[in-house]
């Protein structure tokens, strides 16, 4: 079953001056049809300003489609009364850590989400210590949140949406803000909780080696879908994708450019074990 | 420096004080800042100290940490004693020129100087021991009869707890713009008082405009998060009175009592 579904949706900024007359329409969605299967991990992969930040708010129905319409597992984002049933179904993850942290204790933080669902409190605790288990953060459970480093607190953004236990997170741009280290933390947690917990990993990156092990990518640019595929079919085409000012990973990019200039490699390369293999059996044979 | 404010943030232990009721923790604050303003005599004050130092004891915040907190109201701390020291009529003790130090003034002086320390020292006591979200619940519960009158009083609880979280966060803002307008050439020491407030728009501009920016994403993170103001909202943290808070409010209660007994009977 389809878990997000949009058809042919649109959405429009729209400025309007003082007297309430529309000044300027700003197309930010195109006519996306998305679709995305329960359990999967998805990235939509996207330059500044190719709409992918709208697209998650557009699915976690803080906006709301111009045109076309969002279902989330069977749900219209446009009928009011599925509004909080959408929220906890496809729980959103935002990009700056410290602005979604709302407790001054990692625990209470996480039980925000459950408290505000009217959980009743023994199954608070239950869930909170099983989301903080989840990414691996138990040991900071009464920690200030102020102490943490930008991962850490990404991870408890994450453990504070799963204790709402959703069936899909959508996280927008969750390492934009983090160091390398902390983004390899937090790809990692996301990984595991889509295996582990089976939930559904909508990741809206520009980072494109951190899309390398989704299941789908889906390119955007200017509001529409460009590219659709895995991540091995969206890599092998390098020059469409930098066309899109997207940067591919450095070893994809040296591949790709070996195998112009007439070596003997595989289409897309995405790893420096697969560079390795493929380049001393092409030394080889 | 600006890093060293410590009033109004939580300090993480495991004591008595840490684990007590919000609800009594506020009560006992509130008794206790009303028994300041009974004090009058040396033994009340003597009093307020030993009960005071207990409770730091207990709490087991490093004296350190506390001290570190009075560091900000130091300015007030000295306009007040100042005032009392030079204003007060009574014997003269010292004079330099147009200033006395009458003998009513040293006495004054140091009475309001330790009442303003224990005010400080006491109330944030309490928000060392409370995470803003107990003392929000605390609150909510205690108030939770205005609610009759049409006060939003969830809306407010949460309002509150959200500025102290925000605290260290915007005090950490604040730093940042300071040294980044410092590394374009600002200068916050020199000039008159006039040219320095003037040179704090710099500062406050971006700091308005972030906190702002904000204020827009963690309402959006909220509702996300399913926030949709006090009704149907179940608490992690229920608040039950425990035989330890009963013997805290009748400590604070003794204390009370006592204070006001210091006032009748000297």
């Amino acid at each position: 079953m389809d878990i997000i579904k949009t058809d042919n949706l649109v959405f429009e900024y729209v400025t309007t001056n003082e007297e309430g007359d529309v000044t300027d329409v700003n197309r930010a969605l195109n006519n996306l049809n998305i679709d995305v299967q329960k359990g999967d991990f998805v990235a939509i992969l996207g330059h500044n300003g190719s709409g992918k930040s709208t697209l998650a708010k557009a699915l976690n129905a803080i906006l709301l489609p111009t045109k076309g319409s969002v279902i989330i597992k069977g749900m219209d984002t446009r009928v009011e009364d599925n509004l909080w049933d959408i929220r906890q179904t496809a729980g959103m993850v935002f990009q700056n850590p410290d602005n979604q942290i709302i407790g001054t204790v990692v625990e209470e933080d996480v039980g925000f989400g459950p408290e505000n669902l009217g959980v009743p409190t023994d199954e608070i605790w239950t869930r909170v210590e099983k989301s903080l288990k989840d990414v691996n953060m138990l040991d900071y459970r009464t920690s200030s949140p102020n102490k943490l480093s930008g991962g850490q607190k990404q991870r408890i953004a994450i453990a504070g949406i799963m204790a709402m236990q959703p069936e899909c997170i959508i996280l927008d741009e969750p390492t934009a803000m983090l160091d390398p280290n902390g983004r390899k933390e937090v790809i990692q947690t996301v990984h595991e909780i889509n295996k582990t917990a089976n939930v559904t990993v909508l990741l809206i990156t520009h980072y494109m080696d951190e899309v390398i092990d989704a299941d789908k990518v889906i390119v955007m640019y200017q509001g529409e879908i460009v590219m659709q595929g895995n991540p091995r079919e969206i890599f092998s085409r390098v020059d469409e994708l930098k066309s899109y000012r997207l940067d591919v990973p450095q070893v994809t990019e040296l591949a790709y450019e070996l195998k112009k200039a007439g070596l003997d490699l595989p289409d897309a390369v995405l790893t420096i074990d697969e560079f390795t293999d493929a380049m001393s059996k092409y030394l080889k044979g | 420096m600006i890093r060293d404010i410590t009033i109004g943030q939580y300090y993480p232990a495991k004591s008595i004080l840490h684990s007590l009721d919000p609800r009594v923790k506020l009560v006992g604050t509130f008794l206790y800042i009303i028994s300041l303003f009974i004090v009058k005599h040396y033994t009340a004050y003597v009093l307020v100290t030993i009960f005071l130092l207990s409770a730091i004891t207990l709490s087991k915040v490093p004296l350190k940490f506390i001290v570190k907190g009075l560091k900000q109201i130091l300015i007030l701390l000295i306009f007040t004693v100042g005032f009392n020291l030079f204003l007060t009529k009574g014997d003269p003790v010292v004079e330099f020129g147009f200033l006395t130090i009458t003998d009513q003034g040293i006495i004054t002086a140091l009475k309001m100087g330790f009442r303003l320390i224990f005010l400080i020292i006491g109330s944030s006591l309490m928000t060392y021991t409370t995470t803003p979200n107990q003392l929000t619940d605390g609150l909510e519960n205690l108030l939770a009869p205005l609610n009759k009158i049409k006060i939003p009083v969830h809306e407010i609880a949460m309002m509150m707890s959200i500025a102290l979280r925000f605290i260290p966060i915007l005090v950490e803002e604040t730093d940042k713009i300071m040294k980044a307008q410092m590394a374009r050439g600002a200068d916050f020491e020199s000039g008159n008082i006039i040219q320095r407030a003037k040179s704090l728009i710099p500062i406050l501009v971006p700091l308005f405009v972030s906190a702002f920016r904000r204020a827009n994403d963690l309402a959006m993170a909220m509702e996300a998060r399913c926030y949709r103001g006090g009704k149907g909202r179940t608490k992690m943290k229920p608040l039950k009175y425990d035989k330890r808070d009963m013997i805290t409010y009748f400590v604070m209660i003794t204390f009370f009592i006592l204070i006001i007994s210091t006032r009748i009977l000297f």
